[in-house]
């Protein structure tokens, strides 16, 4: 019988041979990811009521991202919970303000191809870019894992997007997903495995994959799958296994694009499913230009964002928050962060921010924003009545330097 | 007791903002959709019903959203369809999620009564039977024991004593 990559994955975890989309399995878990806000602070208690222990600390991560830089009394004292549990349980696998969750995990080695993998946070997909079965659970799902090793799935049908030809300099990962979410809406995923495949994703770096799977949360499919390949090896430093669908496995959708078509996106408050191309949105000028996140503020997001802002200043409030403190130093060290300096920018912490709602610096009332984050859901990033309008960073940068919403294909150097 | 009808793509940031997730759930909830409906926390009462359209909960794995909703009484969820990781972390939390396609036959203050044995919803407003995908049998003992937490409780204390 032929399998999809996403039947490969959970077939080995559920230890069985093949599987059938629709079935129900129980699955072993190769790692638990968990950060401060839905993790520790919220198992250790249920953890405690059950007298349970974790069942198997090596398989555990904990990465502190959201209540940093802690900055009230309650911040604080999440982020000593997430601190002191991790010890406490005997996880050694703490990465404490060293960036967000879903950049981080990969770069310290912690996913590799064939692997099947929960997290406490809904982008959780992102592990999906290195051929690894990785999606989201809430803490009481996370507490059933830590406590069994296992968790519940039913088998997903896979959607396949396949993109033909190159994309085109200035257009990005986050313009295919703002595209992909417009065209099939927040549930076009049906909560089901998405595989990107063709030779448009093949030539994109790591990162940009991550991109994609990343949002595959606001696409509605349970995982994002990318098969493995020489340039997940050459990420991973490591030998690694093929994982990769069997030609013509069933798939319960194969929709195909051309890329090199592509124009650069930009969804409109208050959905990703708002979107349309770049040059629509000619009229809007926004006061504040965010690139944060872990979809949006990588390495290779920054170097999206200087290609644009090179000898150029941004006229509006400009903020960066690179994803991880290794991205961080490896901009700072070939020169990219001096050039988003020079432009303007001001530098915040590597963690989740403003993208999430959390920090000091939320969006006041009535602010119009353009942002390389994820979602623009209304209140998510601040007041109920601020705008924030999303798209790739090199349009995020275009966009600071003219002061209106435009076409970054026009300004790259 | 009546239903609170909400729209499609109601998302986890609407149902409870992130800004607030650093409090308990008691304070969480109290700003429980205000985007949209500021006097939800004050007006809701126990065993009212919230129903929505298409794809509700989209958005974070936060379970404070279905968390605060039950924390509010709300007795049970009807939707055209749900988030994926919202309608687990809902049944997770004892909270049933319920897929009804005809939701939208519902109107705001209809009374409601749900027949779990027959997967039928009674709308005493119309007296028309709309019929709700079951609760999947696997996931059906953890709902009825309040969850996934006093679910677990039981079989480690029924583990111990065995």
């Amino acid at each position: 019988m032929k399998q999809t990559l996403a039947q490969k994955l959970v077939a080995r975890a559920a230890g069985r041979g093949t599987v059938t989309p629709g079935e129900i399995v129980t699955c072993k878990v190769d790692l638990a990811m968990m950060h401060d806000s839905g993790g520790p602070r919220r198992v250790k208690p249920m953890l405690e009521r059950l007298g349970a222990k974790v069942w198997d600390p090596s398989k555990v991560v904990v990465i502190t991202d959201h209540y940093l830089p802690a900055y009230d009394e309650e911040s604080r004292r999440i982020i000593h919970i997430a601190r002191h549990w991790a010890a406490e349980a005997g996880v050694q696998n703490l990465y404490d303000g060293q960036g967000i969750c879903h950049v981080v995990l990969p770069e310290r080695g912690h996913l590799k191809p064939g692997m099947f993998a929960v997290g406490g946070d809904s982008h959780s997909p992102t592990g999906g870019a290195f051929a690894a079965y990785m999606f989201g659970v809430g803490a009481t799902e996370m507490l059933g894992v830590l406590v069994t090793g296992e968790i519940w799935l039913k088998v997903p049908h896979t959607i396949a997007m396949d993109f033909s030809g190159e994309i085109a300099r200035g257009v990005s990962a986050k313009d295919i997903m703002l595209f992909l979410i417009g065209r099939f809406g927040m549930d076009g995923g049906q909560y089901q495995a998405v595989e990107y495949r063709g030779s448009a994703i093949r030539q994109l770096p790591m990162q940009e994959r991550m991109t994609l799977c990343n949002m595959t949360a606001e696409l509605g499919g349970q995982t994002g799958l990318i098969a493995s390949d020489t340039v997940t090896e050459k990420y991973l430093k490591v030998k690694i296994e093929s994982w990769e669908s069997d030609p013509d496995a069933p798939v319960l959708a194969h929709h195909r694009f051309d890329a090199s078509a592509l124009a650069p996106q930009v969804a409109a408050p208050h959905s990703p499913a708002n979107t349309k191309p770049v040059h629509e949105f000619a009229d809007v000028r926004p006061n504040l230009a965010y690139i944060g996140a872990c979809t949006g503020a990588k390495l290779e997001d920054l170097r999206m964002a200087a290609s644009v802002l090179r000898n150029r200043k941004s006229k509006i409030r400009l903020l960066v928050a690179p994803a991880s403190l290794r991205d961080q130093q490896a901009a700072e060290a070939e020169g990219t962060l001096k050039i988003l300096q020079d432009a303007g920018a001001e530098l915040l912490a590597n963690s989740c921010g403003i993208c999430a709602g959390y920090g000091e610096h939320l969006l006041p009332e009535n602010l119009v924003a353009i942002s390389s984050t994820a979602r623009n859901f209304k209140g998510r990033m601040g007041a109920a009545s601020s705008q924030v309008y999303l798209a790739s960073p090199y349009t995020v940068a275009a966009t600071a330097v003219s002061g209106r919403i435009c076409d970054p294909r026009e300004m790259l150097q | 007791m009546r239903t609170w009808v909400l729209g499609d793509n109601v998302d986890t940031d609407v149902i409870t903002p992130g800004r607030y997730m650093k409090f308990g759930i008691e304070e969480i909830a109290r700003h429980c959709l205000e985007s949209i409906l500021p006097d939800f926390s004050k007006q809701v009462k126990p065993g009212d019903i919230v129903v929505a359209g298409r794809n509700f909960g989209a958005g974070s794995s936060r379970e404070q959203a279905p968390q605060a909703l039950k924390q509010l009484g709300v007795e049970a969820l009807i939707a055209e369809s749900f988030a994926g990781l919202f309608y687990r972390n809902s049944l997770n939390l004892g909270l049933p999620a319920l897929v009804c396609p005809q939701a939208r036959r519902i109107r705001d203050g209809d009374t409601l009564s749900i027949d779990f044995s027959r997967s039928t919803i009674t709308n005493a407003r119309t007296g028309e039977s709309l019929p709700f995908e079951p609760i999947p049998p696997h996931l059906l003992e953890m709902v009825r024991d309040g969850g996934l937490l006093p679910h677990l409780e039981k079989r480690l204390k029924c583990r111990t004593t065995s």
